[in-house]
């Protein structure tokens, strides 16, 4: 019919133009439109076409042609062979085959749907869709599809599919799409049979450090025993590489809770270390910054342009908050207090009693959520596959800058300087002017704060409760304790330290021993040290 | 005098409550079930309140961690009256308890051996934290640590127990701890005879632990502690081992809690982690302050009365009780150093 319609479109151009030109026209038009429609799959028709009717017929002709299919990469079978394995691809009793909405596989036409029945499968042909599946992604126009396929054929891998991840790999531009490919490339040439190709496989699989290549290996080990000591050299490289990352992930892992320890301990090291106060209501501003958080987010989520920067906005919320909390802890009744370090100790634990149970109160005792804005949701792939959580990894950058701007404030401002001379020798202080009641409450507010701060980073990795608070306040405790009291270089060593070794222990004693036997590891150490550890400053030195 | 005199009257108030208990319900004089226990349970609070109050109020050692005496003495009673459960489990095993059924055990851990025999409990109810305080006592004076550190440690040691207990397979219960006890001596513990012979031997214990106690705080030993709490630096120059005087106040307080946790444990009917938490301990220690540290009648006062009020308060207004309770820390350390006993001997003078 194509033949037909061309020559006579062809015959029309080449006579003199009859009288009847006007019908003659609308032929041609239509014999022209004919051509282009069937000329543009042209090229792949015969091949593709041709493979189609297999599938109408019985369950190794279907899996026959699906395997065809999958092997032309013509990216119109992949709807083809979709609609087969989720059973929705029928068949006429001609042999055509329809796709979905009865539209002809072949010809993309509407056909007649009536007496077409639904084409079935059977394992033989379930197992060729997923190779063909699979092959046909390679040359899908997503990256992730392509990445995915490659995924696939790693784990399915078979000979045949050598060459066409050879070309995948020849055509992809995509960096990360193509390791995968090439560890996938290197896997089907270990199940085949050239054998040259399969000690660069051995080597490539062994240099790429993915625990599923190690299991590969393994096996192929068994299989063959004359490159056993290739497959060992790459299985220990592999091995060398995953230790590595482990220790990578678990060194993360403990900066991130080294940084939230130091974030709480921070506040503490100003108020218990430099002042000499101790306050156990401190967990309690930790907790007052978290809400602040969570208020922070509400207010802010009626205003679209607003919220995502809610978590920003609450960071000096929060500090404000429990600034406000602190200043009017001390000024009202740590003040009275001065010398007493066992009733302040008494004393401020019934404050944040009183405050915990406000917020339980005012807020009501589940847990609130605060959300983690989208730009810092998601995980992030370090050089060597080191998997990294995004709101971890800022929480270690906002404890190092809280930290950074904590020394900045007591080295460089004015108030920095007058309280280091408060707690330095508060009478000659006062005799030169410097009105020291008020240093005392600043400096209460500035380390409360900091502990509301600490609270922001808190809402992001834990529950939002009114008891939050109490899970840190011992581990605050240790980290000043352990770290040095006074000492801000110490608080930073404590906390990192602190939370690297929690969380070395942890895969080997779990979470809960491992707790302990940094408690224990403490007591301890200060046998050791205790002078070091305890070298009082200011007003509570043992006179 | 006058406070001794009241004392021997509240302790014989407190001595005929079991016997009012038994009088008809009609009487004028019947004492409701519910009074005996509690008063019993107010009993093993008011002998921890001793303990805390002979360590803290005189020899100045703050301990935010005897909570967890007290419920290490809890747990070893409770291992008795678990092995004293028998076949009568829901799973019915003849040796062991239910939860270890449950986690898949095959025999008993070793050191749940002995637990059957009730000498051996009560003894481990003492021993236990006297071992525990010993070792962290010598540690911790030892290498001077005093003060607020003190306080921060035994805090952080009860703290970690608590989370070791809260782990199924250290083979203590885990979350659910011990419970659903059946008799103890022969005594089926949900009778009138039980509860009144329980609220007998926890009032023989607090006269004991008061005896002991008073004759410690009156002997030269007790006079170096004062010492030691006013000027500890002096004490030591003054030539007294500082050291072993704290360790061993510490321990026999250690183990005076201890014992008080294993007369509560049969009287409530459950020990779980959460008798470890360090806000039972600090709860405790606001008994002291309130009652009148260094003072041993103050601390029995300050036992029952913030007790009572918490019972009272619980029940008419639950949300209140946290506010009260953090009051009586901040209102007591500012306005009452010397606690309600202190109030009273100035109304004397």
């Amino acid at each position: 019919m194509r033949t037909g319609a061309a020559e006579h479109g062809g015959g029309a151009g080449g006579f003199p133009a009859p009288p009847f030109l006007k019908v003659d026209m609308r032929q041609l038009l239509l014999a022209l439109g004919l051509m282009l429609w069937l000329a543009l799959p042209a090229r792949a028709q015969d091949a593709f076409t041709a493979a189609l009717p297999g599938l109408a017929g019985g369950f190794s002709d279907i899996a026959t042609s699906v395997e065809q299919l999958g092997v032309l990469g013509d990216p119109r079978a992949l709807p083809v062979l979709r609609a087969l394995q989720e059973g929705r691809l029928q068949r006429t009793a001609d042999g055509r085959v329809l796709l979905p909405g009865g539209i002809d596989a072949a010809t993309g036409q509407a056909a007649d749907a009536a007496a077409a029945e639904t084409v079935r499968l059977n394992n033989r042909v379930r197992q060729a869709l997923r190779g063909a599946l699979g092959r046909l992604q390679l040359v899908s126009p997503d990256a992730a599809e392509r990445g995915a396929a490659a995924e696939a054929i790693f784990r399915a891998r078979s000979a045949e599919d050598v060459p066409l991840l050879q070309a995948a790999i020849a055509r992809e531009a995509d960096a990360g799409v193509r390791a995968k490919m090439v560890l996938a490339l290197a896997a089907a040439q270990l199940v085949a049979p050239d054998e040259e190709a399969k000690r660069a496989a051995v080597a490539r699989l062994g240099a790429a450090g993915a625990a599923e290549a190690r299991a590969l290996l393994l096996e192929a080990r068994a299989s063959n025993p004359d490159m056993a000591t290739a497959i060992d050299v790459s299985v220990a490289t592999i091995d060398r590489a995953l230790s590595i990352r482990r220790a990578a992930e678990t060194l993360f892992q403990g900066l991130s809770l080294g940084s939230v320890l130091l974030l709480a301990a921070l506040g503490l090291a100003v108020t218990f270390g430099v002042m000499g106060v101790i306050n156990m209501a401190h967990g309690e501003f930790v907790m007052l910054g978290a809400y602040a958080t969570f208020v922070v987010q509400e207010a802010c989520r009626g205003t679209p342009w607003l919220a995502p920067w809610s978590l920003p906005l609450s960071v000096p919320a929060a500090f404000l908050v429990a600034a406000a909390a602190g200043a009017v802890l001390e000024r009202g009744l740590i003040r009275h207090l001065y010398g007493r370090p066992l009733e302040t100790l008494l004393m401020t634990f019934g404050v944040g009693m009183i405050l915990q149970q406000a917020v339980r109160v005012a807020f009501g005792a589940q847990n609130r959520e605060v959300i983690s804005p989208a730009w810092m949701q998601g995980t992030l792939m370090l050089p060597g596959g080191v998997a990294v959580t995004q709101n971890r990894l800022w929480i270690i950058v906002f404890g190092i800058a809280v930290l950074l701007l904590v020394v900045a404030a007591i080295r460089f401002t004015r108030f920095g300087l007058e309280m280091r001379a408060v707690v330095q020798n508060r009478r000659i202080a006062a005799t030169m002017g410097i009105r020291t009641g008020r240093v005392d409450a600043l400096t209460f507010a500035f380390g409360s704060g900091i502990a509301g701060m600490a609270g922001v980073a808190v809402s992001q990795i834990d529950n939002v409760s009114p008891n939050l608070g109490t899970g840190y306040i011992i581990d605050s405790f240790m980290v000043v304790v352990f770290g040095g009291v006074g000492s801000l270089t110490g608080t930073l060593v404590g906390a990192l330290t602190l939370g690297v070794v929690n969380k070395v222990l942890e895969p080997y004693a779990g979470a809960v021993l491992a707790k302990v036997f940094v408690l224990v590891a403490i007591m301890l150490f200060i046998q050791r040290r205790p002078r070091g550890l305890f070298a009082l400053k200011g007003r509570a030195a043992e006179s | 005098m006058t406070l001794r005199l009241v004392l021997i009257g509240a302790v014989l108030v407190l001595a005929a409550l079991p016997a009012l208990n038994r009088l008809p319900a009609e009487n004028a004089l019947h004492v409701s079930d519910f009074i005996v226990s509690i008063a019993g349970k107010w009993i093993t609070y008011a002998v921890l309140a001793l303990a805390i109050d002979l360590a803290w109020g005189y020899a100045g050692i703050l301990s935010l961690g005897h909570g967890a005496f007290f419920a290490l003495g809890g747990y070893a009673i409770g291992m008795h009256l678990m092995r004293l459960i028998g076949p009568r489990g829901v799973y019915g095993h003849p040796v062991l308890p239910d939860f270890m059924v449950f986690l898949g055990y095959k025999e008993l851990p070793w050191y749940w051996l002995g637990f059957d025999h009730f000498p051996f409990a009560i003894l481990m109810a003492m021993l236990v934290p006297g071992v525990l305080a010993g070792v962290v006592g010598y540690l911790a004076f030892r290498s001077r640590i005093t003060g607020v550190y003190l306080s921060i440690i035994t805090q952080a040691l009860t703290y970690a127990l608590m989370l070791a207990f809260f782990r199924n397979d250290m083979g203590f219960g885990g979350n659910n701890g011990f419970t659903d006890f059946k008799e103890l001596l022969g005594m089926p513990l949900n009778t009138a005879a039980a509860r009144g012979a329980l609220f007998y031997a926890s009032l023989l214990l607090l006269l004991g632990a008061l005896w002991i106690c008073s004759r410690v705080t009156r002997s030269k030993l007790g006079r170096v502690l004062v010492a030691i709490r006013d000027a500890e630096s002096r004490a030591r120059f003054l030539g007294y081992d500082v050291t072993q005087h704290k360790l061993f106040v510490f321990v026999l307080s250690a183990m005076i809690a201890g014992l008080a946790g294993a007369l509560y444990v049969p009287q409530v009917g459950i020990i779980n982690p959460g008798e470890f938490s360090p806000g039972n301990s600090i709860e405790a220690v606001i008994w002291v302050a309130v009652g009148g540290r260094g003072t041993l009648v103050g601390a029995l006062l300050g036992a029952f009365s913030v007790n009572a009020l918490k019972t009272w308060l619980t029940t008419v207004a639950p949300d209140l009780w946290l506010f009260a309770l953090g009051g009586l820390f901040v209102a007591v350390t500012l306005f009452l150093p010397r606690g309600l006993i202190g109030l009273f001997s100035r109304a004397q003078r």
